[in-house]
């Protein structure tokens, strides 16, 4: 009983995770890449999500809304950008700040056709629009399945970021985060590289977003609560779990994919067990905090067990 | 070449953290000029070395490169001009990018950065023939992670990438100090090749006074934010350590207080 109610619920942890998965190559950019935490991605998560749809309702194309979604988060992420490197505004702050904007901005877009300009959920009807992807065709055998719609969607994004990241400007944004110092004794301009690896990674999350809303029929203000935590937590069990075998960049890059899948897999089977979705959140953060103290207590433990040797 | 005028540098001014660290460098470089510079801790060698690369803005004075103004050029910018190593070897690369990544970064210093492929198949062959002449080993590891190599390693790999795209100056500040005596003969040889090979204008810290007075054909002396000392031509080459002790103790009234340039 149990056990099949689980597999039942497969299909659409996977969807999800793949979703997410999207959103974690975003985290992955800035946390592992650029070195910074950004905390924009809780924001343009929903600024996508609600971009696309309306789009969507307007009567363009699912597709070119995705696109336009990808465009919205590369300006938010200009603009924590442009917070760090021009206003000189700590990352974490910037991205804060970017976060609580986007906060109102969300619901205005969403509320573009309201008297009070405002909503805080938007939904979409599947049958009355033509969308990119839909939770209700999770167990077709066809193209319109969703997990097949992700599958492309995210080799082909693989694909794009793994060329770019090999090119001369994608080279300088590594180093950024790799070494500033050198970075900048080399030529490099890295305030504008770093603004431009946050452009990206929110123009990914953003992405994701639009993707998520249009698969879960509704776009709400509140989706975006705590995605960072996600990203993070599909980053580091990709990291912990697969960075023996892949070393790859573009593996690197599956790997926060199979991460965020996974951890949907775990949600799961963990509220099946019988764990109140209210609680979610807390046990993410705990995971996450657990997942990021582990490398720091064997490092510490390392260095001591050496001192003691000598 | 190079010409600073009056360069002046004060850190945290107005708090009792208060340090003048330059107090007006006058300093014309000809081409080919290799200078080495000495000096006590804190006499203002490094922070002279960061004016010229555009850590930060200087307070008053100005630098110029060939006759060109770049007093306020950003660092980026006038990484142009300036090939560095630094004392740390971390920071002259970076670590979790491999060999040949590292050198690819430093071909295209001064060059804009766009989506053409980040390194050929072309400069491979070149970093290849390149690594070679460190006589490291380092060519057969060119996809390994500088992360992995030892600091004088690096260093070496660093004063290839400075002078990977021919600089107009190089700026070496005490990078062999990090490194234990053989290692630093070792790249202080590779240095002199370097230099000599594409005749590199070189401006060169150290805390040595032997190495100071056994390369280049200057040696200028810093006390206190100032130049205080400036030997060349033939008086530089029959110099001792000895003498340059003696001429310090005489321009500055104090006992040159660091052991370690008298030992090391």
């Amino acid at each position: 009983m149990f056990f099949t109610s689980l597999l039942n619920s497969m299909p659409g942890a996977v969807s999800q995770g793949m979703i997410w998965g999207i959103m974690a190559i975003g985290v992955y950019i800035t946390y592992k890449i650029l070195d910074i935490a950004d905390l924009t991605v809780d924001g343009s998560l929903c600024t996508g999500a609600a971009v696309c749809i309306v789009l969507i309702m307007l009567g363009v194309p699912a597709w070119i809304s995705l696109l336009v979604s990808f465009i919205v988060g590369l300006c938010a992420g200009f603009i924590t950008g442009v917070f760090h490197t021009t206003f000189g505004i700590p990352a974490i702050l910037s991205g804060i700040l970017t976060q609580l904007a986007l906060y109102s901005i969300n619901l205005h877009i969403m509320g573009w056709d309201q008297a009070s300009f405002s909503r805080a959920n938007l939904p979409i009807n599947a049958d009355k629009y033509n969308l990119a992807l839909s939770s209700r065709y999770l167990r077709a055998f066809s193209f319109q399945n969703p997990i097949i719609v992700l599958l492309i969607c995210i080799l082909a994004l693989i694909a794009i970021l793994y060329w770019f990241f090999g090119t001369e400007l994608g080279s300088s944004l590594r180093a950024t985060g790799a070494n500033g110092n050198m970075a900048r004794a080399n030529g490099i301009n890295t305030n504008r590289t770093k603004v431009l690896a946050l452009m990206i990674s929110n123009g990914l999350v953003s992405l994701s977003g639009g993707l998520l809303a249009q698969y879960q029929g509704f776009a709400d203000i509140n989706m975006g609560r705590g995605a960072i935590v996600i990203g993070l937590a599909a980053v580091i069990i990709g990291e912990v779990l697969f960075s023996k075998v892949f070393k790859n960049f573009a593996l690197l890059l599956l790997s926060c994919v199979f991460g965020a899948i996974i951890y949907y897999i775990v949600i799961q089977i963990v509220l099946k067990l019988g764990l109140s979705t209210d609680d979610l959140k807390l046990l993410s953060a705990i995971v996450v905090a657990l997942f990021l103290a582990v490398p720091y207590w064997k490092a510490n433990y390392a260095s001591k067990h050496v001192k003691k040797g000598v | 070449m190079l010409e600073i005028k009056d360069v002046h540098k004060t850190f945290n001014p107005g708090t009792v953290n208060e340090k003048k660290a330059l107090k007006g460098i006058d300093l014309k470089l000809e081409e080919g000029d290799f200078v080495t510079v000495i000096g006590g801790n804190g006499a203002g060698k490094s922070t002279m070395l960061n004016a010229i690369a555009g850590v930060w803005n200087v307070d008053s004075g100005s630098i110029l490169i060939d006759n060109m103004d770049i007093t306020n050029l950003a660092e980026h910018k006038r990484a142009k001009y300036i090939g560095r190593v630094f004392q740390d070897p971390m920071t002259g690369t970076a670590a979790t990018m491999n060999i040949e990544e590292n050198l690819a970064l430093a071909k295209r210093r001064g060059k804009s950065r766009t989506l053409r492929p980040g390194i050929t198949k072309q400069e491979r062959n070149e970093y290849y023939e390149l690594l070679k002449t460190l006589d490291l080993g380092l060519e057969n590891r060119m996809t390994s992670k500088v992360g992995l190599l030892s600091g004088g390693q690096r260093q070496a790999l660093t004063l290839l990438m400075a002078s990977l795209q021919k600089p107009k100056i190089l700026l070496l500040d005490e990078h062999t100090a990090a490194l234990d005596p053989k290692t630093a003969s070792k790249v202080l040889e590779t240095t002199e090749a370097i230099v000599n090979k594409d005749h590199l204008t070189t401006l060169m810290i150290t805390h040595n006074m032997k190495d100071a007075i056994a390369h280049g054909n200057r040696l200028i002396m810093m006390n206190e934010g100032k130049i205080i000392l400036d030997i060349k031509g033939e008086e530089k080459k029959s110099l001792t350590v000895e003498h340059l002790l003696h001429m310090f103790e005489k321009v500055s009234g104090e006992e040159f207080a660091s052991d370690k340039a008298i030992l090391g």
